[in-house]
């Protein structure tokens, strides 16, 4: 099949950037997405241009690397698809096909598509995590864990860290990543001692990059791969304002 | 001040404004029984908790309360809406919306159309300056002239705010509650649901008197 490509061609940080047209004559239904642009790469590299940049790792759906926004959608149109996993059946010979980097201030373009998400590591160093102590494992059944809470803690952690939600929020907000870190390590009994201070050291991270507050307007959880609910938010909020209300008590 | 805690004093201001509306609602539907019984509504809002409070007094009490959760609704959505902006600094060159309802599109510009009719709405039958009619107290004339056939472009402009409000109320209802943290799994299809007919029910009771008016009913 054939494709019109509109790929977004930016040098550096500094370089203003700007749509290109190209064209490739020999892609295959069974491609992937990022086959595709292996093939224009090779297009590119043979006639002695720059290949287009982009980000990528496992290329089976779980790293969260392969970020860009596919006509105007993150991720590509197709539900619960990762860019890597998105195949070009979906799409019809003749198409053409806007490519773009995920547009968030906090996500600068490093280059072509490919951007910085040490946005979302500083969110998760600020307290995305729970502290243990080293040495032999625990026993796995020492600390039994209610069927529902594991169940919602599982949901949520299978928020890979790709961006789309932040790429698709109209107010460019992480509230979606936010949210699914919180109720992860919220919903279980590990997660527990550090829960107040995990939420309030996390939401001012998360402004402090410089990402827009929620409007609740559910374009991220539609954009999400992993189908990440937008009740976390709700749930962020909640532990949020239980936070606010802890550190009163004991101030 | 944190973004969570902004939409918090959105959705605690909004709250407060909504009931108000629902009361304010109600209040109006008195035309339906008659002249007297408008008049007499808003003789007993000024003489409310006398002689507790002096006359009007509990009226000026509402009216502070409204004017602070105005100022603090409007304040939190500009930061809000100035933090958007700077956190999507370049725009796509295609992206349209997928999920977004109307509503939720439509909050920030909604909003501004609304207070801008609030104001024309105070001048009109609240100070009556704006009013044909225009006279103290006579509730139930000032608005039978603000709402006759000639008068069709008040007509006009009170329903193109009150069906702003009902959209604004759509999403801010369920938006709040998302903010205050009651949607869940389980809850979020009611939530959205009771959003629905919260507004529509809002919007149909305040369109109800305007229309009565012109169409020559009450
Ligand atoms: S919530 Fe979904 S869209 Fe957002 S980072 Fe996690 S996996 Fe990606
Ligand atoms: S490359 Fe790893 S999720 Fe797509």
């Amino acid at each position: 099949m054939k494709v019109h490509l509109k790929v977004w061609r930016q040098r550096s940080a500094g370089d203003p950037g700007k749509i290109v047209n190209y064209d490739v004559a020999d892609a295959s239904p069974d491609m992937s997405f990022l086959e595709l642009l292996d093939v224009l790469n090779e297009q590119l590299v043979l006639a002695g241009e720059d290949p287009v940049a982009f980000d990528h790792d496992c290329r089976e759906g779980i790293c969260g690397a392969c970020s860009m926004v596919i006509d105007g959608q993150p991720h590509g149109p197709e539900k619960a698809t990762t860019t890597c996993q998105l195949h070009l059946r979906h799409f019809r010979d003749g198409d053409t096909i806007t490519i773009e980097p995920f547009r968030a201030g906090a996500f600068p373009v490093i280059k072509d598509l490919v951007v910085d998400r040490g946005a979302f590591d500083r969110i998760i160093q600020a307290g995305g995590y729970i502290s243990a102590p080293t040495g032999a494992a625990p026993d796995a059944h020492a600390t039994p864990v209610p069927k529902d809470h594991a169940d919602r803690a599982f949901t949520a952690a299978a928020c890979i860290g790709c961006g789309a939600c932040v790429a698709a929020c109209p107010n460019g907000s992480a509230s979606l990543f936010l949210g699914a870190k919180i109720t992860h390590l919220g919903e279980l009994p590990q997660g527990q001692p550090e829960r107040d201070s995990r939420v309030t050291a996390m939401v001012a991270q998360h402004d402090a990059e410089g990402f827009g507050g929620c409007t609740n307007t559910g374009e991220c959880a539609v954009a999400c791969p992993k189908e990440i609910p937008l009740d976390v938010i709700s749930q962020l909020n909640r532990d949020y304002l239980a936070a606010r209300k802890a550190r009163r008590r004991s101030a | 001040m944190p973004s969570v805690l902004l939409k918090y004093v959105m959705a605690v201001t909004g709250a407060i404004m909504l009931l108000y509306l629902v009361l304010h609602m109600i209040g109006n539907l008195k035309i339906f029984f008659g002249p007297e019984a408008l008049d007499g509504y808003s003789e007993w809002l000024r003489t409310l908790l006398e002689p507790a409070l002096p006359r009007t007094g509990m009226l000026w009490i509402v009216r502070v309360v409204l004017a602070v959760s105005v100022v603090a609704h409007i304040v939190a959505a500009i930061v809000l809406a100035r933090r958007a902006r700077a956190a999507r600094p370049v725009r796509y060159a295609h992206r349209q919306p997928v999920q977004g309802s109307y509503a939720a599109r439509t909050m920030r510009w909604g909003g501004v159309i609304i207070a801008l009719f609030v104001v024309y709405h105070l001048l009109d039958l609240t100070a009556g300056t704006l009013n044909p009619n225009g006279v103290p107290g006579a509730v139930y004339d000032n608005v039978a002239a603000d709402f006759a056939p000639s008068h069709w472009y008040a007509t006009l402009a009170y329903v193109i705010a009150v069906v702003t409000v009902g959209f604004h109320v759509r999403h801010g209802v369920w938006s709040a509650l998302q903010t205050i943290g009651l949607s869940n799994a389980a809850t979020q299809h009611a939530l959205k649901t009771f959003a629905l007919v919260f507004a529509v029910l809002l919007t149909a009771g305040f369109l109800a008197v305007p229309f009565a008016v012109t169409f020559g009913l009450v």
